[in-house]
């Protein structure tokens, strides 16, 4: 068993996994339900709910309402839905290989 | 009888529906009007037989009406529609529009708004059947104004024009335009030629079912492509309509990708102006678009989620499509709604690569 304890700190890594997972937001920006993992706090959770809101928002007021938003990241797309005024928020890693190949900032 | 119109009432409150089908029914045009209580009645009975005009409420227990509104209007794109409803409310206005219809009305509060309101019906109606029978009256408009406004509402049709002895047709479908024929001319030469005529008449017709496609291009390429060519047959480099389409813009080259209705280039620097080609409202847009970026980096830095290398949003009046280059700033198209989601995702792919070459 010592040999074994031996290695067992090598085996700790700082890989994290990638949040997947949905949640929705009222039309008042609070989170309803969320099936997010905990590696995302609540708090984060509700600030990317309310961005998403607010952008849903200012496409109204800028005259192109919008029904969904898709952002793709380079590990991460998110993808939501406008509900009377709230949202429904899908967070999904992208498979490995399916990177985005746009060069940005 | 046949070529009566056919409107559909839906309301919760039967009182109200007797009292409007009486009213409907006394119309000029004298319409069968039939009526419903819900909102899934309401779609099995548009499910069942061809109606001209919706009138709905939107304050309806199970199903409200802007829910029925998104259905309806996904399954019956061609339905006219109306919102007659006690709700006063900006928001929901704003999203009834979105969803296309054709008038948002408060319940009418005495004699005078009903009459108004029993005089924009049949309007409405008179209108439909105008349109049936091949004519609208839009003799002010030119023909480029026109084919502009078809592509854009997104519908098919097909356009007889003609000139003295000359006769050309323009076949359109979905917005696109598919096909033209004059004489011994078919596609894009007979289109050519069609918009080379100085003046005539025209007419709208009801679409063809299964016409051939002959024409590839986008509308805005091929109006585009065929005001140059028909400047550079009379040797005038000059000439009105192309400049009103050429509007000499960069950006113009990246208008010519499949579904692109406009595009704009915002520098990151708020304070300079973004630049246009087919686009409108584009300081608001531009705030807009800058705004969102902005946002989402944000998040993106908050999950540790990599670049934001694009976001792309779906309208019921057209998708809008956003990507970001260090030194160039944002480049933001407008899609025609017609446009699948992969499709936007992969054209601004294709545009952002040309523009930021």
């Amino acid at each position: 068993m010592g040999f074994l304890t031996l290695f067992r700190g090598a085996v700790k890594s700082d890989v994290k996994r990638l949040p997947a997972g949905t949640f929705t937001m009222d039309s008042r920006g609070r989170v309803v339900s969320s099936t997010v993992p905990h590696s995302v706090s609540a708090g984060q959770v509700r600030d990317i709910g309310q961005h998403v809101l607010a952008i849903f928002k200012g496409a109204r007021n800028a005259q192109v309402p919008l029904y969904e938003l898709v952002f793709n990241y380079g590990v991460i797309k998110i993808t939501a839905r406008e509900m009377r005024g709230g949202a429904i928020v899908f967070l999904s890693p992208r498979p490995s290989g399916q990177a985005p190949d746009a060069e940005t900032n | 009888m046949e070529g009566q119109q056919k409107i559909l009432l839906l309301d919760d409150d039967e009182t109200m529906l007797e009292l409007y089908q009486q009213l409907l029914q006394e119309l000029p045009s004298h319409p069968e009007v039939q009526t419903s209580t819900s909102g899934a009645r309401a779609i099995s009975l548009l499910d069942a037989e061809p109606f001209t005009l919706l009138i709905t409420d939107l304050r309806m227990p199970k199903m409200d009406g802007l829910q029925v509104l998104s259905i309806v209007r996904r399954k019956f794109p061609h339905l006219r529609i109306v919102v007659l409803t006690a709700l006063v409310d900006e928001e929901f206005r704003s999203r009834a529009y979105a969803q296309g219809v054709e008038l948002f009305w408060q319940k009418p509060a005495n004699g005078e708004e009903m009459q108004f309101f029993k005089d924009c019906i049949e309007s409405l109606l008179d209108r439909e059947y105008r349109q049936e029978s091949g004519f609208r009256g839009m003799q002010s408009k030119s023909l480029v104004d026109l084919l502009q406004l078809e592509c854009l509402s997104g519908g098919s049709s097909s356009l007889r024009i003609t000139q003295g002895s000359l006769e050309g047709r323009i076949w359109m479908q979905n917005g696109d335009i598919i096909d033209a024929a004059t004489g011994d001319l078919k596609g894009e030469k007979a289109f050519c030629e069609i918009l080379s005529w100085r003046g005539g008449h025209f007419e709208i017709l009801p679409p063809e079912a299964n016409h051939p496609r002959l024409i590839a291009e986008s509308p805005q390429a091929l109006l585009l492509n065929t005001a140059q060519t028909i400047d550079e047959e009379k040797g005038d480099p000059h000439s009105t309509e192309t400049e009103v389409l050429r509007k000499t813009s960069p950006l113009a080259a990246l208008g010519r990708f499949e579904g692109v209705e406009f595009v704009l280039a915002i520098p990151l620097d708020e304070r300079e102006p973004a630049s246009s080609w087919g686009g409108e409202n584009v300081e608001q847009l531009g705030g807009w678009a800058r705004d969102s970026w902005r946002r989402m980096r944000q998040i993106g830095e908050l999950l540790h989620a990599g670049d934001l290398s694009q976001m792309h949003g779906l309208g019921l009046q057209r998708h809008i499509a956003l990507t970001g280059h260090a030194q160039k700033g944002l480049l933001c198209a407008g899609f025609r709604r017609v446009t699948p989601s992969a499709t936007v995702e992969q054209t601004m792919k294709q545009m952002f690569a040309k523009w930021a070459s």
